[in-house]
């Protein structure tokens, strides 16, 4: 019986599926096959096997289907179409450059020749692909005439969850700050609540002072980032880092979801949103990995260098001299023009303990048991323009490697270095040409597991002073004790006298 | 990727990153041809590229007979001389997996693994004592991670293998690609692999499969789930599948047409903090 039933079940899905319609004619496999075989056995042709291609198609030419439309859709275009419509218009932008004025290219801050870039790059193995990087060159290009940048660059691309980030790099022309967004500090209202109620003991932890973020146009915030998620789509600009951003990105690791409002859940709290995580990892990624051949970028002659201050400016050196591939292997050639960002979050040290001083000048009155803080350290990062060579190895792995793009041809070759800290973090250097590019996931390099940070320990408590220390409750006869020497000592107040006899009272008791 | 469509397939695989550059390309043409006469596959694939700190490894299969278990692994530094790897099996890749660290680049470097395991002392107090360690080859922990990335990564779309009636995997003569709805779902993939899962699952769930096409596991009951990231590049033209366990790994497909292949650029480490990273 149950032979039967799988048999049956399956004849029946056997004929369902005959009995499905084509989508493009109309027509399905079933009625098709009956009308063939009707066909065969009605005029019954010699050697049938043979030409029983034939008659199928000629059955099919006979049958009349009309084109209507289907039910069932083509393949959904509609995306394609839509992102083709917006790439459409920066090509269409580009042109009508051409024709009407001539192109307003600051000869000081050309436009870099993404595509020549992108053949080195090629040529190393690295990269987003030649189409690719066209498109993000027209939009590149769109950005660079739209707004007023200086050093407009292709920095990289980061791969999202849902979608990536093309990410361009560029340097703001004069004094184009933007509302800084100051968190107000969090008054203690608490305060105010104890002045009604009893006087509840303030914890003494303080949080420590955030240091501020780096102006725009200097250290970490030296360059503005813009990013989109298609080549075509508008630019965002991402928001200037703060360095508690960057301490709090470096002890979380998260995934991209590749929209800039999605929140980061995390512990330690990211303060911020998935836009500032990006520009903190792209911070990150710059300060580790931008490197320039040697003497590609020479300090200015006239700083003086103070002490304890860091050179944050250099120039394009017009009489540099490039060195063939073979000596470009080695990582003594190579230098960091970024400033590497210290565990504080800044590029330059800022000293907590001067707010500290004034801080405590306020609440000294009431704070008179606080310790003083130890003085912290000052940090002291390797200074700009620093060989490779000179980088230290993590976890036995040497911070980069270095190779040559081709085995065949050395003598044209291009010469790549790798980053083995930041994977995704390539550069090239090729005659007078060098550049930068990242193409990765955006995360750092760690031959451990990824340890997230304990919660602190909860803090001491109040330490138990006599004010708030619980005593025992008096017993009947201490209470006693201590009314009889109140009156006595009221007594005293008029006789003396009296005061003997209570204290003869006293030692009967 | 097929190394008959190298060419055009790695076009495809630009957007996310995968770059091949003109020389490697015509080497790896040249080579994995000469390979195919040499072995005698019937079909060789490139596979993809593991970065070590000092040197790369170019890594091809190949197939003999049935495409799922005829698979011969070679690698190659310069992608001129093809050594054979050697085939995998649990105990190789429990071995492989003890090296820490990263890929060289030399397949005869030797890792060390050293096993702290508690004693008990004469004393009767219990430490750590350091095992005599354990050599492991280079090459050993590239056959490993080749092997893993395999079992995690590999994968096709549904209906473009189908299993014959005589137990052998052959490719679909009939396979026009999925539909750009069907695209879109990770149901539609399935991993490339003796299936793990497909067996153990009851009948009930199991009776509405197509036999011939349905016969390896779907991706989307992956754990940890969110592992693999389903894009769309080009609006809808091109899928990329990109599984975050191993980052590096690449699935492309063109929907509506039989064009897929699956290659890995990276650096051969499996992400182990993917859950704080989802």
């Amino acid at each position: 019986m149950e032979k039967e039933k799988v048999a049956e079940w399956d004849v029946a899905a056997a004929k369902s599926y005959l009995l499905q319609t084509s989508s493009q004619t109309g027509i399905n496999l079933y009625d098709h096959l009956a009308t063939l075989l009707h066909k065969l056995l009605e005029e019954r042709p010699n050697d049938p096997v043979d030409i029983f291609e034939e008659i199928s198609r000629e059955v099919k030419r006979n049958k009349f289907t009309a084109s209507t439309g289907t039910i069932r859709d083509q393949i959904d275009r509609t995306g394609e179409v839509a992102l083709a419509d917006i790439q459409k218009k920066l090509m269409v932008a580009s042109e009508g450059d051409e024709d009407g004025r001539a192109e307003e290219e600051d000869p000081e801050n050309p436009l870099p020749n993404l595509i020549k870039l992108n053949f080195f790059f090629e040529q190393a193995g690295v990269g987003i692909g030649r189409e690719e990087t066209f498109r993000v060159w027209l939009a590149l290009k769109n950005l660079y005439d739209t707004q007023q940048l200086r050093h407009v660059r292709f920095w990289g691309k980061l791969f999202g969850l849902e979608q990536s980030y093309y990410v361009a790099e560029a340097e703001c022309r004069e004094g184009d700050e933007e509302e800084s967004q100051e968190a107000e500090e969090a008054k203690d209202e608490d305060a105010e609540e104890d002045k009604e109620e009893d006087m509840i003991p303030k914890p003494m932890w303080k949080p420590p002072p955030k240091a501020p973020r780096e102006e725009p146009g200097t250290g970490a915030n030296k360059k503005v980032y813009f990013v989109c998620n298609q080549p075509g789509k508008p630019w965002v600009k991402l928001p200037h880092i703060t360095p508690e951003q960057i301490f709090v990105a470096r002890r979380i690791k998260k995934l991209l979801t590749g929209r800039l409002d999605a929140p980061i859940h995390s512990y330690p709290p990211f303060p911020g949103n998935e836009a500032n995580y990006v520009r903190a990892q792209i911070g990150r990624i710059s300060a580790g990995s931008h490197i320039s051949p040697n003497n590609y970028y020479m300090f200015g002659e006239e700083e003086e260098e103070e002490e304890g201050a860091v050179r944050d400016e250099f120039n394009k050196n017009e009489d540099y001299q490039p060195q063939p591939p073979r000596d470009m292997l080695d990582l003594g050639n190579w230098v960091h023009h970024v400033l590497h960002l210290l565990p504080q979050g800044r590029t330059r040290w800022w000293n907590p303990a001067q707010k500290n001083e004034e801080e405590f000048d306020e609440e000294e009155e009431e704070e008179e048991e606080r310790e003083e803080p130890e003085a912290p350290q000052e940090e002291v990062g390797p200074p700009l323009l620093n060989p490779l060579s000179e980088d230290s190895e993590v976890d036995g792995v040497t911070p980069w490697s270095a190779f040559l793009s081709s085995r065949a041809v050395a003598q044209h070759a291009v010469a790549v270095v790798r980053s083995n800290l930041w994977p995704g973090a390539y550069a090239f250097a090729h005659d007078k040409d060098f550049e930068n590019v990242y193409v990765g996931w955006g995360h750092k390099f760690k031959v451990d597991n990824y340890d997230p940070p304990m919660p602190p320990a909860p803090l001491e408590e109040f330490p138990s002073g006599p004010e708030i220390t619980e005593g025992l409750d008096p017993t009947p006869e201490e209470e006693a004790a201590v009314k009889a020497e109140q009156e006595g000592a009221e007594g005293a107040d008029d006789e003396e006298e009296e005061e003997e006899a209570d204290e003869e009272n006293e030692d009967d008791d | 990727m097929d190394c008959d469509t190298l060419l055009n397939d790695v076009e495809s695989l630009g957007s996310a990153g995968v770059v091949l550059s003109t020389e490697q390309k015509v080497l790896l043409q040249t080579s994995l041809t000469l390979l195919k006469e040499q072995y005698k596959f019937r079909r060789v694939f490139f596979w993809g590229k593991i970065l070590g700190i000092k040197d790369d490894y170019f890594l091809a299969q190949g197939v003999e007979n049935d495409e799922l278990k005829d698979r011969k692994t070679l690698y190659s530094n310069d992608c001129v001389n093809w050594k054979l790897l050697p085939p995998s099996s649990e105990d190789a890749i429990a071995k492989g997996n003890l090296a820490a660290g990263r890929f060289t680049g030399d397949p005869s470097f030797v890792f060390e693994y050293i096993e702290m395991k508690k004693v008990i002392g004469d004393e009767g107090e219990v430490r750590d004592e350091a095992q005599p360690p354990v050599a492991i080859k280079e090459e050993e922990k590239l056959v490993a991670t080749i092997a893993q990335i395999d079992q995690d990564c590999a994968i096709v779309p549904r209906a473009a293998y189908n299993l014959t009636a005589t137990g052998k995997v052959v490719q679909s003569r009939t396979f026009e690609g999925l539909r750009g709805d069907e695209a879109a779902k990770l149901h539609s993939y399935l991993h490339f692999r003796v299936p793990k899962v497909l067996p153990r699952k009851p009948l009930v769930e199991r009776i509405n499969l197509e036999k011939a096409i349905d016969f390896l596991d779907p991706i989307d009951e992956d754990v940890p789930k969110g592992a693999w990231s389903l894009q769309f590049e080009r609006g809808n033209g091109l899928v990329y599948l990109k599984n975050l366990l191993w980052p590096g790994s690449v699935f492309y497909h063109v929907p509506g047409t039989s064009k897929h292949g699956h290659v890995y650029v990276g650096l051969g480490q499996l992400n182990i903090d993917i859950p704080f990273m989802i």
